[in-house]
């Protein structure tokens, strides 16, 4: 066919299924390239179920580039990603009955990278409401649900020993029922320094750092629950938001100036979350809030920990929240530490595996993965050759300190930057 | 099938008992009330009879706290057909006599064919609930049950007895009975799902009428456990130790010689 200068006519063109030119057979697809490619050679009607959720809109938008996979937490110790996820759901894999479904901690790092915004953070939680409500969900992760609901923490420790490990805290920890008077910070504890005993140790420490710069601040004591962010993360919506409910009419009945959080899962539900249900206040979380200490801080400083030490970006302060250098700043401020970076640091920054309900899906997790998120990190942190990894969330220390006994890395040393605070504080 | 569960909310005692200023009671306003575990067990007991030979399950309890609805909701989210609340002038820490002649009243009209309480509360001096109820409504009863199944008008009822013993009944239905603990754990009902049940859900109000019914007992005094001895911690090596015990055994008694 003579073609000149003058466009093809489309009418002109034919397609012949079976052409044969010069004895060579060049019959075949050619004009696909014109046409809707066949991507829907299956029953696509699981996407459209997740797709259909309020919250799970985005994960039809997904095109497959797969930029998701390469930064998965859980790809790297096991077989997992949003892309694989969308994939498999376009397949017509049930994601409501799939033991994928309880794997995302949502970390956030896929979203960071993503071209399309595939929402993990949203559909996720959309998705595994779906399953709670048909009660499929793992055992481990119901008795957190049931605790939280029961005892108001995840752990099960009764209410009336929330504040406990107030009393060995060398300090005065001021309750603000008893203390009938404004504040300047509201404390928030947090579960996990309130009850577990590495966390309880974060948290005496803190109440020694707030004594020494003479912070007036006040905590909540049996007053206090849970903040109940992971477990809406985790599909139980109905319990974050009658925690939500208690939570900012508790707070409602103190005046103070601003809320301080030990925790930055607390840090996101009460900035990010919380307002959405009324609540109107000011929180930080502690490493921030002690970095505007900072000047005063500092010469409390006296005792060197010689120590190569490095950091842990917790998924909810840093990308979740932007905050990758108040954790840092103090930790320079500690004379003798030199901090070294790992490769995934900051907004890259690896997941410890306890966000989004990983916190009590551990023995689950590790069915369906090669190792444990946290034993992967705490070899990272050793073969960067830190003696001590620092951490700034009450999951991890817990996390990270079992994961350094089960890949026989003991010598590593698990602290909170509060806890290395305070020791370095001490004569 | 109509199958009835009862229900009753006790003091949390995983929180501090407080007891009121003349030292005959706890103070009841000051403390959290929980539903009894033991009615726990019943209503899943009872959700499983239904999930296993069809019918409807009716919970009902005797509003003492103003926050009766919250349970009956979480009875509807696990499996409950139905909710029934007792009204009436009827405080904190309401004697299970009292509470067992409100529910019985109740549960005559409702004509069910086996009815499910805990066997015991925590709050409860007798363990009497579930016999009044099968007393007053002229029915067998069968207590510390572990199981249930029911076929053709008769329930095979699993009973525990001390020392690991267990029989088996067969009982004409209709008939009460005391559960012990299911045969399954309790379900879990998602906040989601009582949420979502508590805004469409109805709960039937019945006025209750107790006049003249005692508490078939009195507290004269309750206090807190006074420890009356201490343990006593043996030193010296593992066998200097094993000596002591042996010879303390040999005393008590507890040895055999050959």
């Amino acid at each position: 066919m003579a073609v000149g200068l003058d466009k093809v006519k489309p009418e002109a063109i034919t397609e012949d299924q079976h052409l044969v030119v010069d004895g060579m057979d060049i019959s075949g697809h050619w004009n696909r390239m014109f046409a809707q490619r066949v991507i829907f050679d299956y029953d696509v009607d699981k996407l459209e179920q997740v797709a259909a959720l309020p919250g799970g809109e985005s994960l039809a938008w997904c095109y497959g580039c797969g930029k998701c996979t390469a930064v998965c937490p859980v790809d790297i110790v096991g077989d997992y990603s949003p892309r694989k996820i969308h994939r498999k759901t376009q397949m017509g894999i049930d994601l409501f009955t799939s033991p994928d479904l309880w794997l995302c901690t949502t970390c956030r790092n896929c979203l960071r990278v993503c071209p399309k915004e595939v929402d993990m953070i949203q559909i996720m939680p959309a998705v595994r409401e779906q399953a709670v409500l048909q009660g499929n969900v793992p055992a481990e992760l119901q008795k957190a649900f049931e605790d939280t609901a029961k005892n108001g923490n995840p752990l099960g420790q009764p209410q009336r020993k929330r504040a406990d490990w107030a009393k060995t805290a060398g300090v005065p920890v001021p309750i603000l029922k008893d203390l009938k008077r404004p504040v300047d910070i509201l404390w928030y504890v947090g579960s996990y320094p309130s009850y577990h005993p590495r966390g309880m140790d974060a948290a005496r420490a803190a109440a020694r750092i707030f004594n020494a710069l003479g912070i007036d601040f006040g905590i909540l004591g049996v007053e206090e629950k849970d903040d109940g962010d992971s477990q809406r993360l985790a599909g139980e919506k109905g319990l974050f938001e009658m925690l939500a409910e208690y939570n900012i009419a508790t707070f409602g009945k103190y005046a103070f100036g601003r809320m301080v959080v030990t925790g930055p899962h607390e840090f996101n539900a009460f900035k990010n979350e919380y307002p959405k249900y009324g609540a109107d206040f000011k929180v930080a979380h502690y490493t921030r809030f002690l970095v505007e200490h900072l000047d005063r801080l500092r010469p409390l400083l006296k005792k060197p920990i010689n120590l190569k030490v490095t950091f842990h970006d917790p998924c909810y302060l840093g990308r979740h929240n932007g905050e990758y250098d108040a954790p840092r700043e103090l930790l320079r401020a500690i004379p003798g530490i030199e901090l070294v970076e790992m490769g995934r640091c900051r907004e890259n920054g690896y997941c410890c595996g306890g966000g989004g309900g990983g916190m009590w899906l551990d023995s689950f997790t590790k069915e369906h993965t090669r190792m444990r998120l946290s034993e992967r990190r705490v070899r990272e942190a050793v073969e960067y050759g830190a003696d001590v990894l620092a951490v700034c969330c009450p999951f991890e220390v817990s996390r990270f300190e079992d994961a350094a006994k089960s890949t026989g890395n003991d010598k590593l040393l698990v602290r909170d930057i509060l806890e290395l605070l305070d020791e370095s504080m001490r004569p | 099938m109509n199958i009835v569960a009862t229900l009753k909310q006790i003091p949390n005692v995983t929180d501090e008992l407080e007891l009121n200023a003349a030292g005959t009671d706890l103070d009841h306003d000051a403390l959290q009330y929980v539903l009894n575990e033991f009615d726990e067990q019943a209503l899943e007991e009872a959700v499983l009879a239904k999930e296993a030979a069809g019918g409807t399950v009716t919970v009902m309890g005797v509003d003492t706290t103003g926050e009766l609805d919250a349970a009956l909701h979480t009875a509807l989210a696990k499996g409950a057909d139905r909710a029934i609340k007792i009204t009436g002038d009827f405080p904190r820490g309401t004697a299970s006599h009292v509470q067992a002649r409100l529910l019985a009243d109740a549960i005559q009209g409702l004509s069910p064919d086996i009815v499910f309480a805990g066997v015991q509360a925590a709050d409860d001096r007798d363990g009497q609930l579930g016999p009044m109820l099968a007393a007053h409504l002229g029915l067998p009863y069968v207590g510390v049950v572990t199981g249930v199944s029911v076929k053709d008008g008769q329930a095979i009822v699993h009973k525990e007895y001390a020392g690991g013993v267990m029989a088996e009944f067969s009982v004409a239905l209709p008939m009460v009975v005391g559960v012990q603990a299911a045969h399954q754990p309790p379900r879990y009902a998602p906040v989601s799902k009582i949420r979502q049940i508590a805004k469409t859900a109805k709960i039937d109000e019945v006025a209750g009428n107790a006049d003249g019914q005692g508490a078939g007992s009195t507290v004269r005094r309750m206090f807190k456990p006074q420890s009356a001895g201490h343990a006593e911690i043996w030193e010296g090596s593992p066998d200097e130790v094993a000596e002591k015990i042996a010879a303390l055994m040999d005393d008590r008694g507890l040895l055999k010689r050959p």
